[in-house]
């Protein structure tokens, strides 16, 4: 508190123009999100009133125990697993990726064009990158073309896609990106002569990576999981069309009731699943502090 | 040389002269929110609607016959509605489904529209004015467009059953929808919707994941199989919505469906890929499939059609020369050549005797009469679409459209309908 009295006004004034942007796109909109989840609606509009009907329909069911698991906590249940195994792939993976370019390829020239190369299937739009794994993992796609030409399997295997393993791989090969780069530009800081001073106080390959790097590397992982955690957490398109449109999600119920104008109970599924991601982000915040560490 | 000279200035004279306009604009009281008559002159509208009708070859055709410049704004059906809701001056004319008008019409977004200024409307097909195809009462059950086709006045906020010189929408274009098949991987003859739920084509069947039009083909499929008869299937109440429910979730839990799809495309895909051999679909998908050389039949089934209709309305702040424009390119629309257009894919024109017009007599006996075709049958776009001898999948229009059970329909428990469905999704 003290530093931010003494700053010149210079500073203040610099840091006006994001923080209107911030009010006005971000927090006002969100503040609205919040009233109008306890407002009324009909058919053609939205009715101003405080009612708890909204949160308490999302919830209806969820404390009778004798039924079945209800809709809302199977849909957060099937999200949160969605979530947990798509950051797990996406981890080690970018972590290894990153760990090969900043570690392995000594050339500034080489770790560019590297890096480049994993940017390749952004230049294309995420629907067609999707899209592109159904002539492949179709019934008649390659892969059970493959499987039954060489006697591998006797039928075409179904679970190859709108399942939620192909929703899986379809996060996977979308967001590793994600963690890669927050992780590598991790690795690019650590210095090299800490590595050179454990190799030669005698610790092995494996050492150095657990006590020296993957330490120093907290903040990209943390980074890198937030991107990650909150993509996935909001994906209605992904889980839509990797899963057949059959498997639920909540940025799937928030949209279909957007598009039915049903605004106030998609502003109040909105806001649970915003605490619920801001929830996560604090325990992963908590692990680590960032900005220590930046 | 001159030509050069000419391009150098004409930034200028561009500038003088629109600015000139835009103050006649304003002097004339044009301007209301975002006018669709810019300053430039060339009268243009801002079309919305779903991307089904929009086609290139209208744009161009309309430019040429009236020197009206379209363009074209494409939304899902649902958005389409969100969009007359909520932002009424982004667009000039809309071209929405009459199952929307229990929803738009008590918000007095759109105008009436006056049938005095349409040069066809005695021509317009019975279908929309009586609920009846040629002397015979069809179907009715869901938001028949019947039933909300006519305005108490200009600027009602609600139906009448008698008609009346407003009207919703102007009708333009409907169409009786079924399901679709791969006959070369079924193998069989299909004849009722109940088949959707066979066991036999467990994994291989589809239907739409849009609430409003799943809904229908549900209930089709449900009275198909003797579960249940509905008084009205495009009203049901909360338990009769329950029961549909349970029904296909039921279905869906034990591996019945593929998957669902909400986009055109994604119904081409599933059907040409094979992933499914038996689903919901709309007739230009049937025709997308086919021009791929895979067999696709649009079959029409013993307990009949689920109709849907469309037509044009303006936002109610339409005004002057605005409106003016918009009903020209009305009466274009229904002048013969957009109909025979529409009848070329599938569709069906409000107004069948100019479109006869615009068609050679053998599309007409294919298309309309349901004979078989004595030479082959082009889409719009010059791909065949089937060969000398093939007869139209249902038949003729007065079989096809005698035959529709239902309409596409806004329900009174809407609210609760779209919950149960989202429900089944997670299931």
């Amino acid at each position: 508190m003290m530093k931010f009295l003494k700053l010149k006004p210079s500073v203040g004034l610099l840091s006006i123009p994001y923080s209107l942007i911030f009010i006005f796109f971000f927090f006002i909109p969100l503040i609205l999100t919040f009233i109008i989840s306890f407002w009324d609606y009909n058919e053609y509009s939205i009715i101003p009133d405080f009612i708890f009907e909204n949160y308490a329909y999302i919830f209806k069911d969820c404390l009778n125990f004798e039924k079945d698991i209800c809709v809302t906590f199977k849909t957060y249940l099937s999200t949160f697993i969605f979530c947990f195994i798509t950051w797990f792939f996406t981890l080690i993976i970018g972590f290894f990726v990153a760990y090969f370019l900043a570690f392995y390829v000594n050339s500034i020239t080489w770790q560019i064009v590297l890096f480049l190369l994993c940017t390749i299937p952004f230049w294309t739009s995420n629907v067609i990158r999707m899209i592109s794994w159904i002539p492949l993992l179709g019934r008649n796609g390659l892969v059970n073309d493959f499987l039954l030409s060489t006697g591998l399997a006797d039928a075409p295997q179904e679970w190859l896609l709108y399942s939620g393993f192909s929703i899986v791989l379809a996060f996977v090969h979308l967001y590793t990106l994600f963690m890669i780069v927050p992780i590598f530009n991790s690795m690019m800081r650590i210095d090299k002569s800490i590595i050179e001073a454990a190799y030669d106080n005698g610790a092995n390959g494996l050492q150095i990576l657990w006590n020296i790097i993957i330490p120093l590397c907290k903040p990209g992982i943390v980074i890198g999981s937030i991107f990650v955690i909150t993509v996935v957490m909001g994906d209605f398109i992904t889980i839509g069309i990797m899963g057949g449109q059959q498997i639920p999600s909540i940025g799937k119920i928030i949209y279909v009731e957007m598009s039915y104008l049903q605004l106030p109970a998609a502003a109040a599924n909105a806001v649970i699943l915003l605490a619920l991601t801001l929830l996560i982000i604090w325990i992963m915040t908590k692990m680590i502090d960032i900005r220590k560490e930046l | 040389m001159s030509k050069k000279i000419n391009k150098k200035i004409s930034r200028r004279n561009f500038l003088k002269s629109s600015t000139a306009l835009a103050g006649a604009a304003v002097g004339s009281g044009l301007i209301t929110g975002f006018p669709a008559i810019h300053a430039s002159g060339t009268p243009t509208i801002r079309y919305l609607g779903t991307a089904v009708n929009m086609g290139s070859e209208p744009e161009k055709k309309l430019f040429e016959d009236t020197g009206i410049k379209i363009k074209y704004i494409s939304k899902t059906t649902d958005e389409v509605v969100k969009t007359i809701l909520t932002q009424p001056n982004s667009f000039d004319i809309v071209d929405s489904e009459y199952f929307s008008m229990p929803k738009l019409v008590p918000s007095g977004s759109l105008l009436g529209m006056d049938t005095n200024r349409i040069k066809e409307w005695s021509n317009v097909v019975t279908a929309f004015t009586e609920g009846k195809v040629n002397g015979k009462t069809i179907g009715d059950q869901g938001t028949a467009p019947k039933k909300v086709l006519y305005l108490k006045g200009p600027k009602s906020k609600e139906f009448t059953s008698e008609p009346s010189r407003y009207v919703t929408l102007i009708p333009t274009v409907y169409n009786a929808d079924t399901l679709g098949i791969r006959p070369d991987l079924i193998k069989r003859p299909i004849s009722t919707w109940a088949e959707l739920l066979n066991p036999e084509f467990k994994g291989k069947a589809s239907i739409l994941n849009i609430p409003s039009i799943g809904i229908m083909d549900a209930a089709m499929v449900v009275e198909a199989m003797g579960e249940y008869k509905y008084p009205d299937k495009g009203n049901m109440t909360k338990e009769e919505i329950d029961l549909t429910m349970k029904i296909f979730t039921e279905a869906k839990k034990a591996g019945q469906f593929r998957a669902f799809w909400s986009d055109f495309n994604e119904s081409v895909n599933l059907m040409a890929s094979g992933e499914v051999v038996i689903q919901s679909m709309w007739s230009p998908a049937i025709t997308a499939v086919r021009t791929k050389g895979i067999p696709c039949v649009y079959q029409p089934l013993k307990e009949g059609y689920r109709a849907w209709a469309a037509g044009f309305g303006l936002p109610s702040t339409t005004k002057g020369r605005q409106a003016d424009i918009c009903y020209e390119f009305i009466n274009w629309y229904l002048s013969g050549w957009v109909g025979a257009y529409l009848n070329r894919q599938g569709y069906y024109s409000a107004v069948i005797p100019t479109a006869k017009k615009y068609m050679e007599a053998y599309e007409w006996d294919y298309w309309m009469m349901g004979k078989p075709a004595t030479a082959d049958i082009m889409s719009p776009e010059g791909k065949k679409l089937a060969s000398k001898g093939e007869v139209r999948d249902g038949g003729s229009y007065e079989a096809r459209m005698g035959g529709v059970a239902c309409w596409n329909a806004t329900m009174d428990e809407n609210k609760y309908m779209v919950r149960k469905w989202n429900e089944m999704i997670a299931s």
